[in-house]
Parts: C-alpha cells; sequence; structure tokens
C-alpha cells in the first residue's frame, strides 16, 4: 500500500467498480451479482475456471455484450449503458483473450487503429501517454517486425501487439484477459514483467488468469469466480497460503 | 475488321469500363466492411442519373458548364446522401441477420426503389444534355470518338488512384481495412464503428451515383438500369475479387473490352457459317467469368473470405433433425391431397378455382425445388428461374419448331433444365453464401438475355405462343390433374431423396464442408447433383407452366421470379420441410389476388419482404412451431 | 512400414519458412505429440500431412503411397482419420446420424436415393458410440451436446473409418482440465486396443507429459528435439524456446 496523502481528501473513487452485474449469452444467464472493485494502481486478478464467467465479465465490463444489467462506474462515472467505443473513450483499455489482431494491417496500423488522445488520472495528474517509439522499447520483439502483416505473426508476438495496441489509447484501467494463456512459457515471463512496469507507471489492471503461478507473481488482490458468481476475495498472499479455496474454485 | 478498328473499339471499351468500374467498386466496397451485398447498389446507380438529368437540365443544360458538372456532382453526392439514411434506417437492422436475408431486404429496396423512380419521374426514358466542352469528338487512329468517352476513359484511373490512397495510406484507410475483419474489436479499441459504416456505405453510394451521373451524357435514364447495372457489376466483382478495388478495375476493363472487342469483330464467316460476334457479349462474359473462376475461385485479386467478427454471430436457430412425418401429419398430407382431387368438382361453382390451382401447385414444385438446394443443401439460388425458365422454353420451343407432341414436349423440360443446372451448377457450387447468390443471379440474367437477344429462335420479347396441351388435357380439369399428379410425385420425390444418403450427404455438406471432406464426402460433386436434380424438378414445373399459359416470355427467367421463389421459401419457412409448400401457396394466393390491383405491385412485393425479414425470420410453418412446440412432427 | 513417414518437409509462405526440413515418423500404436511455441509452424506442419496444404518440398509417406497434396477425402481413403481443432459435426443431425454418415461415406453409399439413411448401420453406429462413451445420447440432435461430448462424438466418427493413423489437432483446445484428461485417456486406450498410431498437437503440457509415448519439438519451422518425455524436457534448446526459465509454474492451483 502506497503511503496516505499529506492533506486528508475525501476518498476517491475506484479505478474500476463493478456492481451486481448480470449478463446473458442469448437466453442464458452467464453472470449473477458480479461485484468487484479495482484500485487506482492496483493489479486485480479475476480467477476461476474454464466457464467460470471471467472473459463475460470483462466483455460485460466493456460493453461488448447485448444484454448485460448492472452498474460499472470508471473513476465514479458510470459507463453501463454506453457503447464500447464510448467506454474505450473514457480510457478504459481491453486487450481479449484470442488477440483479435487485424490480420491484414501491419504492425504499425494496428497500432494506429488503436490511437487515442492523452489523458489526466482522475487527481489531474498526466496519465502515462504511448507512442509507437515508446511501445517498441516496451516491447522490442515488435520493433523489428513494424511492417509486418498481423497475420504474419506467431501467437507470442501477437500477444505483445495485442497489448501494445490498447496502450496506444494511454488507457487508465486496463483490461486483461488471459495474457498467460496459450503461449509458451517464454512469452509468460515476458508478460509478467510488462505488467508490473505498467503497474509502476500508475494503471490499473483487471487480470483474468487461470494459473496461480502468473497471478501471485503480478497482482495484489484475486477474486474467485464460478458459474459467474464471485466466491471468494482476498489479497493474493491470502489466496496462495489457503489450499482449501484454491482447490475448491480453481484446482480440478 | 483492322487493327486501327479493333484498337478504337477498345479505347471505346476503356470508356463504358469507367462507370462499371465505380458501380463494383462501391458495391466492393461496402460488402467488404459491412458484408452486405447490396443489390439496391443498383438503384443508387439509377437514382444517380435520374438526378443529374434533373439537376442539370435545371442548372443550364448543355449550355453551363458549371451547371453540368456541379449537376453531376451534387447528384453523386445526394446519391451518397440516400445511401447513408439506409444504412441507418434499414442496414443497421440487419448486420446480424443471416446473409440470404439481407440479400432478400436489399432487394426489397430495389423494388422499393424503382417504384419511387416511376412514380417521381414516369415510364419514359429521360435523355440529359451533352456535357459542355466535351460534346464534340477527337480524331483517334483515324475515326471520330466523342471526347466525353476520352474523359471518362481518364477519370477512372484517376479515382482509382484517389482511392488507393486513402486505403492504403489512410488512417481512415485503415480502419475501413480493420472493420472488414473484426468491427466488434474496432469499437473496443475507441472507434465508433457505426459512424465508420455509415461514412463506408456513404462513399460507396457516391461512387455509385457518380457512375450513374456520369452516365448522363452517355444514355437516357431509364428504369431497367438498376437491374443491368448490378448484374454486370456482380460479374465484374466475382472476376475481380471481393473486397478488392484494384480487382474491380481490372475487371471492369476486362469485361468491358471482351464486350468491345465481340462488337468491334461483329460478323465473321468461318467455314461457310456466319457468326455474330455482337450478339455474343453476354455469353463472352460469362466465359471470361467461368475462365477466372476455374483458375482463381476467388476472383483475380480477392481472397477467401474469413468471417468477420463481430457480425452474424446470433444466427438464425439450428435446425433440428430431421424426422419422417409422424402418422397425424402423414394423414394431413394424404387428405389434403385427396382434397385437391376433389377440386375440379368445385369447378361449375368457383370456375376460378382450378386457374388457381395450377397456378399454386406449380408454385408449391418451384419452391420446393428452391427448397431442396437452399435448406437442406444450403445454397442459396437467386437464379433458380433459370430452370424453369429453360424447361418452359425446352418444352415450348419443341412445339414451336418440331411440332413435338405434348408428352414428348413436357419430357423435354426437364432435360433442358438439368443441362442448363449441370453446366451452371459446376461453378456454383464451387462458391458459397453470397458469392454464389450472386452468380447463380448471373448465370440466369444470362439466360434471360440469351432467350432475349436470340429474336430468331426464341421470339425475343414476344415470347413463344400456341403452346396448348393436347386432348384430353385441353380441358382445364384433365390438365389440373395431371399437374397436381406430377407436382405431387415431385415433391414426394425430393422429399424422400433428403431423407436417404444422398439427402443427408449434401447437408453434411452443408452443416460443415470440413468434416464431410474428412470421412470421404466429395462434397462439391453432391452438391453439384443435387443443384442439378433441384434445376431437374424446376424445369419440370417450367414445362407444366408453359402448357397452362399457352405462351411464354422472358419474363418467365426473369429475376422476379427468382427472387418470388426465394419469397415463398422464406415466408413457409426456409428451416422445415413443409415450410415451401406452405408459403408457395400462400405467395401464389397472395399475388393472383393482391399483386394485380396496384400499379405499384413491386413496392408492394418490397413492403411484405421486408416485413418479413425484420418481423418473422423464420417463416410462416417456422413462427407456427415455436408457437406449437412440435417442430419435430413436421 | 506401417505407419506414416514425413521427410524433409518444408513450406513458406512468402518470406517465411514455416515448415523447414521436418523429417519424422509415427509408428502404428505409438502415441506421439508434436508441442512448440505459437507460430512455430505446429499447425502448417499439421496441414501439410492432412492435405490443406501442399508442401513446397518433401514428402509424406503413408502405407508406402506419397499422401502430400492429395484432396482429404483421398486422404481418408487411405486410412487416415482426423479431428478437428474446433471439433467439426453435423450439427443438423442426431449423434447416432453423425457416426452413420461417417459409415455411410466410409461404405461409399452416399448417392444412394431411396433407403433412410438413417436405417444404415445402425447398430455400428450405437457400438462405436458406446466405445467413446456416448451411446445414451445417440438420439439426441449433436447441437445440443456440451462441447466435451461432441468431441467424443468427433472422436467416434473418426473411429468410423477404421483409420490406422489419427491426426488430432489440439484435441483438447476449449476443454476444461477434467475433460481433457479423460479424453486423452480414452485416446490413449483406443491406440492400444486398435494399434493406430496417433499425432496430436497440444498445449497442455500435463497432458503430454502424462499420455504421449514421444515428444517431437517445433520451433521456427524446424525440429529442434524428438524423445520421450525425460528427454525434450531436460532438452535446453527446448527451454530457451518454450518452457523458460520455470519462473512461472503453469498450475491451476495448489496440488491437493
Amino acid at each position: 500500500m502506497s503511503a496516505p496523502p499529506a492533506t486528508p481528501k475525501p476518498p476517491a473513487p475506484p479505478a474500476l467498480a463493478v456492481g451486481h452485474l448480470d449478463a446473458w449469452y442469448g437466453a442464458a444467464q452467464i453472470l449473477r451479482g458480479v461485484t468487484f472493485t479495482v484500485g487506482q494502481g492496483e493489479v486485480v486478478a479475476l480467477m476461476g475456471r474454464n466457464g467460470a464467467g471471467k472473459s463475460t465479465t470483462m466483455k460485460a465490463v466493456m460493453g461488448l455484450l447485448p444484454r448485460r444489467r448492472g452498474a460499472v462506474r470508471v473513476y465514479g462515472r458510470a459507463v453501463s449503458g454506453l457503447k464500447p467505443f464510448e467506454i474505450a473513450r473514457l480510457g478504459v483499455g481491453y486487450t481479449p483473450e484470442d488477440r483479435r489482431i487485424f490480420s491484414d494491417l501491419t504492425v504499425l496500423e494496428n497500432l494506429d487503429a488503436g490511437r487515442q488522445k492523452p489523458r489526466r488520472f482522475a487527481d489531474g495528474t498526466p496519465a502515462p501517454t504511448w507512442t509507437r517509439e515508446d511501445l517498441f522499447k516496451l516491447f522490442p520483439n515488435l520493433a523489428e517486425l513494424r511492417h509486418r502483416l498481423g497475420g504474419r505473426m506467431s501467437g507470442g508476438e501477437q500477444q505483445m501487439l495485442t497489448v501494445a495496441r490498447t496502450l496506444m489509447g494511454n488507457p487508465l484501467v486496463l483490461l486483461l484477459d488471459e495474457p498467460s494463456e496459450g503461449v509458451a512459457p517464454v512469452i509468460v515471463e515476458a508478460m509478467a514483467d510488462t505488467i508490473l512496469e505498467l503497474k509502476n507507471r500508475g494503471l490499473s489492471i483487471l487480470l483474468s488468469e487461470q494459473n496461480v503461478g502468473f497471478a501471485e507473481i503480478v497482482s495484489d488482490r484475486a477474486y474467485l469466480l464460478e458459474k459467474g458468481q464471485i466466491r471468494w476475495a482476498g489479497t493474493m498472499a491470502e489466496l496462495t497460503e489457503n489450499a482449501d479455496v484454491q482447490r475448491s474454485y480453481l484446482t480440478l | 475488321m483492322t487493327f486501327e478498328g479493333l484498337a478504337f473499339q477498345a479505347l471505346d471499351g476503356l470508356a463504358s469500363a469507367s462507370s462499371l468500374f465505380f458501380v463494383a467498386a462501391g458495391l466492393s466496397l461496402i460488402f467488404g466492411v459491412t458484408r452486405i451485398v447490396n443489390l439496391a447498389h443498383g438503384s443508387l446507380y439509377m437514382l444517380g442519373t435520374y438526378i443529374a438529368v434533373t439537376l442539370v437540365t435545371a442548372m443550364g443544360g448543355a449550355g453551363d458548364a458549371f451547371g453540368f458538372w456541379s449537376g453531376v456532382l451534387a447528384a453523386a453526392l445526394i446519391a451518397g446522401v440516400i445511401g447513408a439514411a439506409i444504412e441507418v434506417v434499414l442496414l443497421r437492422r440487419i448486420y446480424v441477420a443471416p446473409e440470404l436475408f439481407q440479400l432478400l431486404a436489399t432487394f426489397a429496396l430495389m423494388l422499393i426503389v424503382n417504384d419511387a423512380t416511376l412514380w417521381l419521374w414516369g415510364p419514359e426514358d429521360l435523355l440529359g444534355p451533352r456535357a459542355p466542352g466535351l460534346s464534340g469528338a477527337i480524331e483517334i487512329l483515324g475515326r471520330e470518338m466523342p471526347s466525353y468517352d476520352a474523359f471518362l476513359i481518364v477519370v477512372a484511373p484517376a479515382v482509382l488512384g484517389l482511392l488507393y490512397v486513402v486505403f492504403a495510406r489512410t488512417r481512415f484507410g485503415a480502419l475501413v481495412r480493420a472493420a472488414t475483419q473484426d468491427r466488434e474489436m474496432l469499437g473496443a479499441l475507441g472507434v465508433n464503428q457505426a459512424l465508420l459504416f455509415t461514412a463506408v456505405f456513404a462513399l460507396g453510394s457516391v461512387l455509385a451515383g457518380l457512375g450513374g451521373a456520369l452516365q448522363v451524357a452517355r444514355e437516357p435514364a431509364n428504369l431497367g438500369m438498376d437491374l443491368s447495372v448490378i448484374t454486370d457489376a456482380f460479374v465484374v466483382v466475382v472476376v475481380g475479387g471481393m473486397g478488392s478495388i484494384v480487382g474491380s478495375y481490372v475487371a471492369a476493363l476486362l469485361i468491358a473490352e471482351v464486350k468491345a472487342l465481340c462488337i468491334g469483330i461483329g460478323v465473321v464467316g468461318f467455314a461457310g457459317f456466319a457468326v455474330n460476334f455482337s450478339k455474343l457479349t453476354l455469353v463472352a462474359e460469362f466465359l471470361v467469368m467461368a475462365i477466372v473462376l476455374i483458375a482463381r475461385p476467388h476472383g483475380l485479386f480477392g481472397r477467401a473470405q474469413v468471417a468477420v467478427r463481430g457480425a452474424a454471430e446470433a444466427e438464425a436457430e439450428m435446425e433440428a433433425p430431421i424426422r419422417p412425418a409422424s402418422r397425424a401429419l402423414a394423414l394431413f398430407g394424404l387428405a389434403v391431397f385427396g382434397a385437391l382431387l376433389l377440386l375440379p368438382f368445385s369447378a361449375r361453382a368457383f370456375p376460378y378455382a382450378l386457374v388457381l390451382g395450377v397456378d399454386v401447385l406449380i408454385a408449391v414444385l418451384f419452391a420446393a425445388s428452391l427448397h431442396f438446394i437452399m435448406g437442406p443443401g444450403g445454397m442459396a439460388s437467386f437464379g433458380h428461374a433459370a430452370y424453369f425458365g429453360l424447361g418452359a422454353y425446352g418444352a415450348a420451343l419443341l412445339v414451336k419448331w418440331f411440332a413435338a407432341p405434348m408428352g414428348l414436349a413436357l419430357a423435354a423440360a426437364p432435360v433442358a433444365a438439368a443441362l442448363g443446372a449441370l453446366l451452371f451448377g459446376w461453378f456454383s457450387v464451387r462458391l458459397s453464401g453470397v458469392y454464389l447468390a450472386m452468380l447463380t443471379l448471373a448465370f440466369a440474367q444470362i439466360v434471360w438475355s440469351i432467350v432475349f437477344q436470340w429474336q430468331e429462335v426464341t421470339g425475343g420479347s414476344n415470347g413463344v405462343l400456341g403452346i396448348w396441351p393436347s386432348a384430353p388435357f385441353d380441358r382445364l380439369a384433365a390438365y389440373y390433374l395431371l399437374t397436381l399428379l406430377v407436382v405431387a410425385v415431385g415433391v414426394w420425390l425430393l422429399r424422400r431423396i433428403l431423407f436417404a444418403p444422398f439427402g443427408y450427404a449434401m447437408r453434411a455438406g452443408r452443416d460443415s464442408p470440413l468434416r464431410a471432406e474428412a470421412i470421404g464426402i466429395d462434397v462439391k460433386r453432391v452438391h453439384w447433383l443435387a443443384f442439378a436434380l433441384a434445376g431437374t424438378v424446376c424445369g419440370v414445373a417450367g414445362g407444366i407452366f408453359a402448357f397452362a399459359k399457352g405462351s411464354i416470355s422472358p419474363e418467365t427467367i426473369s429475376i422476379g421470379r427468382s427472387i418470388d421463389g426465394l419469397v415463398m421459401v422464406l415466408l413457409g419457412g426456409v428451416g422445415t420441410l413443409s415450410g415451401p409448400l406452405v408459403g408457395a401457396s400462400v405467395f401464389a394466393v397472395l399475388q393472383d389476388f393482391v399483386m394485380q390491383e396496384t400499379e405499384y405491385w413491386h413496392a408492394l412485393l418490397g413492403g411484405i419482404i421486408l416485413v418479413l425479414v425484420l418481423a418473422f425470420p423464420s417463416g410462416l410453418v417456422g413462427a407456427f412451431l415455436r408457437l406449437t412446440r412440435r417442430r419435430r412432427f413436421l | 512400414m506401417n505407419g506414416l513417414i514425413v521427410s524433409s518437409l518444408s513450406k513458406s509462405f512468402g518470406a517465411v519458412r514455416a515448415v523447414d526440413n521436418v523429417s519424422f515418423s509415427v509408428d502404428g500404436g505409438e502415441f506421439l505429440a508434436l508441442i512448440g511455441p505459437n507460430g512455430a509452424g505446429k499447425s502448417t506442419c499439421f496441414n501439410l500431412i492432412n492435405g490443406q496444404l501442399v508442401p513446397d518440398a518433401g514428402s509424406v509417406r503413408f502405407g508406402g503411397r506419397d499422401i502430400a497434396g492429395s484432396p482429404a477425402r483421398k486422404i481418408c481413403r487411405c486410412g487416415i482419420a482426423r479431428t478437428f481443432q474446433i471439433a467439426a459435426t453435423f450439427a443438423s443431425m442426431t449423434v447416432a446420424e453423425n457416426v452413420q454418415m461417417a459409415l455411410i461415406a466410409h461404405e461409399r453409399e452416399i448417392y444412394r436415393l431411396w433407403r433412410r439413411a438413417n436405417s444404415f448401420h445402425r447398430q455400428h453406429a450405437l457400438e462405436l458410440l458406446r466405445r467413446v462413451g456416448m451411446h445414451e445420447a445417440a438420439d439426441r440432435p449433436c447441437r445440443e451436446l456440451a462441447y466435451g461430448d461432441v468431441k467424443r462424438v468427433e472422436l467416434a466418427i473418426a473411429l468410423a473409418g477404421e483409420p490406422r493413423l489419427l491426426l488430432m489437432d489440439e484435441p483438447t483446445a476449449g476443454m476444461a482440465p477434467r475433460e481433457r484428461r479423460e479424453l486423452i485417456a480414452l485416446v490413449k486406450a483406443l491406440i492400444v486396443e486398435r494399434g493406430i498410431a496417433v499425432l496430436f498437437t497440444e498445449h497442455s503440457m500435463d497432458v503430454v507429459f502424462a499420455f504421449a509415448d514421444r515428444i517431437i519439438v517445433m520451433a521456427r519451422g524446424r525440429l529442434i528435439a524428438d524423445g520421450d518425455a525425460r528427454t525434450v524436457r531436460n532438452d535446453p534448446r527446448v527451454q530457451q524456446v518454450y518452457f523458460g526459465t520455470g519462473r512461472i509454474a503453469e498450475r491451476s492451483g495448489s496440488a491437493a
């Protein structure tokens, strides 16, 4: 936890607050009353088995599901009725599980597609902004590939590009859906370093993850989902120590 | 024909290619982003011409250069505004609908726009003024070429270059290309995709409008322009490759050149035969398309389309496994058949009943044969009337030229249709979805044009007269019973085949082509034979139709008839086996009673289609089943 | 030689050598895993073997014949079956009809026009479904099944052609860990029982190490290792390109 501010202020709203979120795919209700927060500068892991509702939660926050109900607030501002592009323009960045790189666009064009204006944090300080060159420093692999088509990249390279593309929008809050899924262990390590770097720069991050090994390195707190409901919440340290909880909601 | 003569024709071809390129490029562009094949695109072209005629005339006509060019540009922009309005009001509602419905909805729009144009400008062709400053001619290769044509030759590459720069070099272009793949992700990155779509639609419409407006000094505005240009544009887009602007240009050139050269060659003697090449333009167009499709199934510059993300993911409800008719349904079917057998006894009370009965029965067989490939086969043919027409003409021409007896002529109908279906089907099954729809439509247009142009044999627009059934079928009741028997056998056969291994193999190829191939099914071959079979049965309906009416005209092959078939199938419900029978009956009765009451029945039909697509996407039988939850018994 | 022999297989896309001089073989009754980082060329390699792609060079021999570049339906006739990364079944048919369709195709009866298809090979289809544990669902529409069950039906479809080689592209993708193990255990049992050779790609290392007889590793288009689990795990090159330093353990919870 950071040091308390010198002068007392009214408590600032969290970067992301989700309350009683319900969501449906067709007729099937996937989320039931999901409630959680991500504080400013915090990395929070949303964990659970396949089909528990992790990706659905992220999509629902981003406004990508046709049918959802509940409150989603970004720095106190209600966004639940907004369209995805409006939510993105409020500083919410989303990297999907399946990366969704534009395969006919080059790396540079993919990055340009994500470009948005610079932003400030809620307290008025400027938020980190990213240019293409900044991102090439963060992901040196991409620099060599700048004219490569997205479709001609390996899975690991695409995983970097999808994060970089989201950062081009200068987000304040980042939703990372399973960044460690389906990539080689070496890439997973690089991804963990990147997340810690972004946290250092002040971003607030919601991470969906199945791998406790990955989550414990990067996250401060965790929520465990099962069948679309939050079943447990606590710090990452509490989770790693609690074998019972892990067995109930994660182990198979 | 001299070399100079041919070269001059080639230049003329370049000029014709320009407008075609504008229309095809717009069509291709809109398809790339929205994945909707906008059949109403030809309507925007037509509106471009009509509006240009009105504006240019109002602004001083041929005497005023500023008035002329600003009129042309304004017409293109107005077409863009109309296009944007269409996108916002209608298409936004159907982006998630199955593509077949999208095609039908835009076709409905085309019908409505055509009637609106008729209402606004009247049925007469409208001539526009010549272009000021370009009304003369320049001398090229010792001949006079209209300066306006020379201008058109230059303007197309200029627009192509402009479009290329916009799409390859600007962020807008990159976003448009990204949207062709994953529009939802683009939204999550902060791009207002709705606005992007509208912008692309407007741009495509401006291109169509420009193509039409530039024609103002070349040809009179007329009500047939929408259909003729959209057919040509389809061929261009299929040849060039969907989504490729450069492909549209190259293909437009290729098609226009081939046509121009055919005209240029004219009549040539081959070993004592005189062949008139200028009448072969449509056949030549077809040949070009056929050759390209054999070599490159996705067109010269096209690629296989990947499914677009965030598009039709809310697809239509999946079909349930087919089951044999329950006892109740089988009895009901028999009862209906029995009642129909008894219909002649009511002839005294309702003299019109038998005429209507024959119409309905023909419609039922037509719709059932279309449903066979469209439902279980997954091949939505937009040109099924071709096989109806081949059957009708096959029978009628035998009677006309060889005085064949009715039995022989009726037997020839399915043979003629089968030959056509084998030929066209071979190409069609190589494509799927909207490509298949466009190709089948283009084939039907080609058949129509051949029948229309080959006046010496087919009678051209007058058709073939005096095809009357021989005794005892010259009595209406007897002819009705013959029709009933043939239709019942046809429908029953199609149904039987659907339950047999062949029908299953066809459905397997539709459900999962990958899996079907992996277990050893030659999916293309199965679909090809199914296509031919459906065409053959449709030809039977055409033969019956010819003798029922006593005369036929190219209308039997018209796009309108093909679309009628689609509406019948969808009206009943494409996912059910009995749907097409119900749909065809309802539609045929409606057509007889309602459509003939109004001069604007095209628009009325269009309105019905829109209601159907927007409100009853699973058809009458589908809605009935949903209501009763007894789908598996039908 | 009964199995599959891949020799010097190469395929380039533009300047990218997706598969670069790859050779290996699979014997009857052998369960061979193909692993490697994303983009290493696994899928390309797979598609060269199953006929979806035509190689630039090299051969794919099975049962003494070069099958490289043959259409899928011909490859199937040689005794090679496959399952797909996203299970491919016939959604508008019942579970039994799916298997019956495969049997009808295998017996070359698809052009029959008269007898009802669902009266063909019904018993045989039910036996195959029993073997994969799906016989109780035989008359349910395939589209209603849970994804794990669809995978089992797909396996029964693949078995209908009496294959001697089974190609499985990421057979457990999209499945929960428990389902994964059960499916692969079933495949393993079938291999032993019928002497089928199986080549599969897989991302889930627990499945690979627990069941594969042999593992081959691809990276940047080349084959960099070939051996049993221990050999591959300890290979320094494999560690570098694929497993990493081991700093982040892959686990879905503490071992209970």
